[in-house]
């Protein structure tokens, strides 16, 4: 593969106007944030000729932002699709198609509270919804139980705490933050009822209404821009599988290749990473990240985890926005991982910002627990 | 108990008539892939072991162990907010394949539900059309 790293940056990431509660449309959510990002890079929506979203076409799209892009990608592959784009710009930016790539996503989750049906053929609403297959919390669980009985009951529901109360003593750092306001104790954790078990409601990401969007340019462009360019250095990408009773390791993702092939793209290795931003769909998707990431072997993410290691003031820095499980998660959260990435490499983030962070490793994970794309982002 | 249904339904394919007319007559079928000498789940004519199309429907034992599971407790979907709570289940078939189903049992607890156990295949007839293969401890 020819040697893109650094070849392009990030240069505006923003959220809509709100996030959290809010009654607006799909696309109202993706226009607000594409404005509010194109803000914060100091470009125009005229500079934009590249588009990217996911679960919704880019037709559509770009007629209500009132753009005519010359590249166009609708990859949509669940949650970790806005990851996935940033490989996608990489290619399109160096193959010349387009100069500015603008990526957006809105989902009302919270009030719309549904999701599409699907293809009858697939196998899906075939095999797994009749059995009540339905939703993401009921396949990760089926998953997280495999796992508990690979390695041990009482690690693992330890270590899922671990990630749930660390995550939340984050997003009491964020101002954007969902449970801001709200701490949770381990005694919280444990008291909480059940989704499905083996999942407790503080094992679940948020349902939340939200949008988001960034921005990626050339270089030279991008040094002309009034913020310091966050350039992507590594990007990598795949699926294992579709639905959950097809996936043949539920302990391990696709983040096993994405993961080493982005770090090797960007010439570095996982003790110089500063900050990850890993996908946390639900605390197991953490554990199973973590492993399949190549941090810790198969079945050490309890301990990897342990004593609050990934919580503020911890030395492994992890979703430092509060995440998917208390900061904001709308249905398809890759895109807020990048956001929080993004301005923690500028030094934006306030009360939680991480001390000169110079490279980021962001992991999404989508579908159930079916692709993943993991990016390397660092700044000068 | 047609009218009383109000769970999803599967839609048969030309590809899976088989698999369904079978479960209706409380059979389970799978398909079988000659040339790797291996059953998959789920049924399409060409294997995605090996992207044969020497391929057939074979009638398998019904016999499985449990893979995995989760017990439910908040209803995904209206049609199962009178079952809560109920297991979902992934179960290794002795033929081999994983197959996505329920556990037929009064309330689930994490003690019942041993990973490994024996499980044997029971068709529920849920509508006039469609029977679901599901699993109790056998």
């Amino acid at each position: 593969m020819a040697d893109l790293s650094k070849s392009v940056a990030i240069v505006g990431v923003a959220e809509s106007d709100e996030i959290g509660r809010v009654e607006k449309s799909n696309l109202q959510l993706h226009a607000e944030a594409a404005y509010n990002a194109l803000e914060d890079a100091g470009l125009s929506m005229s500079d934009v000729n590249g588009l990217m979203t996911a679960g919704t076409s880019t037709i559509n799209l770009g007629e209500y932002l009132g753009i005519n892009p010359t590249y166009t990608d609708t990859t949509a592959v669940g949650g970790s699709s806005f990851i996935i784009h940033i490989a996608h710009a990489v290619a399109a930016i160096n193959a010349g198609y387009c100069d500015t790539v603008l990526v957006t996503h809105g989902e009302a989750g919270r009030s719309a509270r549904s999701r599409a049906g699907g293809n009858a053929s697939d196998a899906g609403p075939q095999y797994e919804t009749p059995y009540g297959f339905i939703g993401a919390p009921i396949n990760y669980a089926m998953a997280a139980r495999r796992y508990m009985h690979m390695y041990g009951e009482r690690r693992v529901r330890q270590g899922m705490a671990e990630v749930a109360v660390a995550t939340r003593k984050w997003a009491n750092l964020n101002p954007k933050a969902y449970f801001k306001d709200t701490p949770m104790s381990f005694d919280d954790y444990h008291d909480s009822r059940w989704i499905a078990w083996p999942f407790h409601l503080p094992d679940c990401c948020l349902v939340t209404d939200a949008g988001g969007a960034y921005i990626v340019t050339t270089p030279e462009r991008a040094r002309d821009l009034p913020k310091a360019p966050v350039y992507v250095l590594g990007a990598a990408e795949g699926h294992d599988h579709g639905v959950l009773s097809q996936m043949k390791n539920l302990t391990r993702t696709w983040a096993r290749y994405s993961g080493p092939a982005a770090l090797q793209m960007a010439g570095v290795t996982h003790d110089d990473i500063d900050l990850a931003m890993i996908y946390d769909s639900f605390t197991y998707t953490v554990l199973a990240t973590l492993e399949s990431l190549g941090y810790c072997e198969p079945g050490e993410g309890p301990d990897f985890v342990a004593n609050q290691r990934t919580a503020p003031g911890g030395d492994f820095a992890m979703n430092t926005s509060g995440g998917g499980l208390s900061y904001t998660h709308s249905g398809m959260y890759g895109m807020f991982l990048v956001l929080e990435a993004v301005r923690q490499l500028r030094g934006e983030t306030g009360e939680r910002q991480l001390d000169d962070p110079k490279l980021c490793l962001i992991n999404g994970t989508g579908g159930s627990l079916s692709s993943t794309g993991t990016v390397v982002l660092g700044v000068d | 108990m047609t009218q009383a249904y109000n769970k999803p339904l599967p839609t048969p394919q030309v590809e899976s008539d088989v698999y369904w007319q079978k479960a209706k007559e409380h059979e389970l079928w799978l398909r079988y892939d000659n040339d790797a000498q291996q059953y998959y789940f789920y049924p399409r004519d060409i294997s995605p072991i090996t992207f044969s199309r020497n391929t057939e429907w074979r009638k398998v034992s019904g016999k499985a162990t449990l893979y995995t599971y989760a017990i439910v407790h908040r209803a995904p979907h209206p049609g199962f907010v009178g079952d809560v709570p109920f297991v979902t289940a992934l179960v290794e078939l002795d033929e081999g394949p994983v197959m996505p189903t329920n556990i037929v049992m009064d309330d689930p607890t994490p003690e019942k539900l041993v990973i490994g156990m024996p499980l044997e295949v029971v068709f529920e007839d849920v509508t006039d059309d469609i029977s679901l293969p599901k699993f109790k401890p056998a």
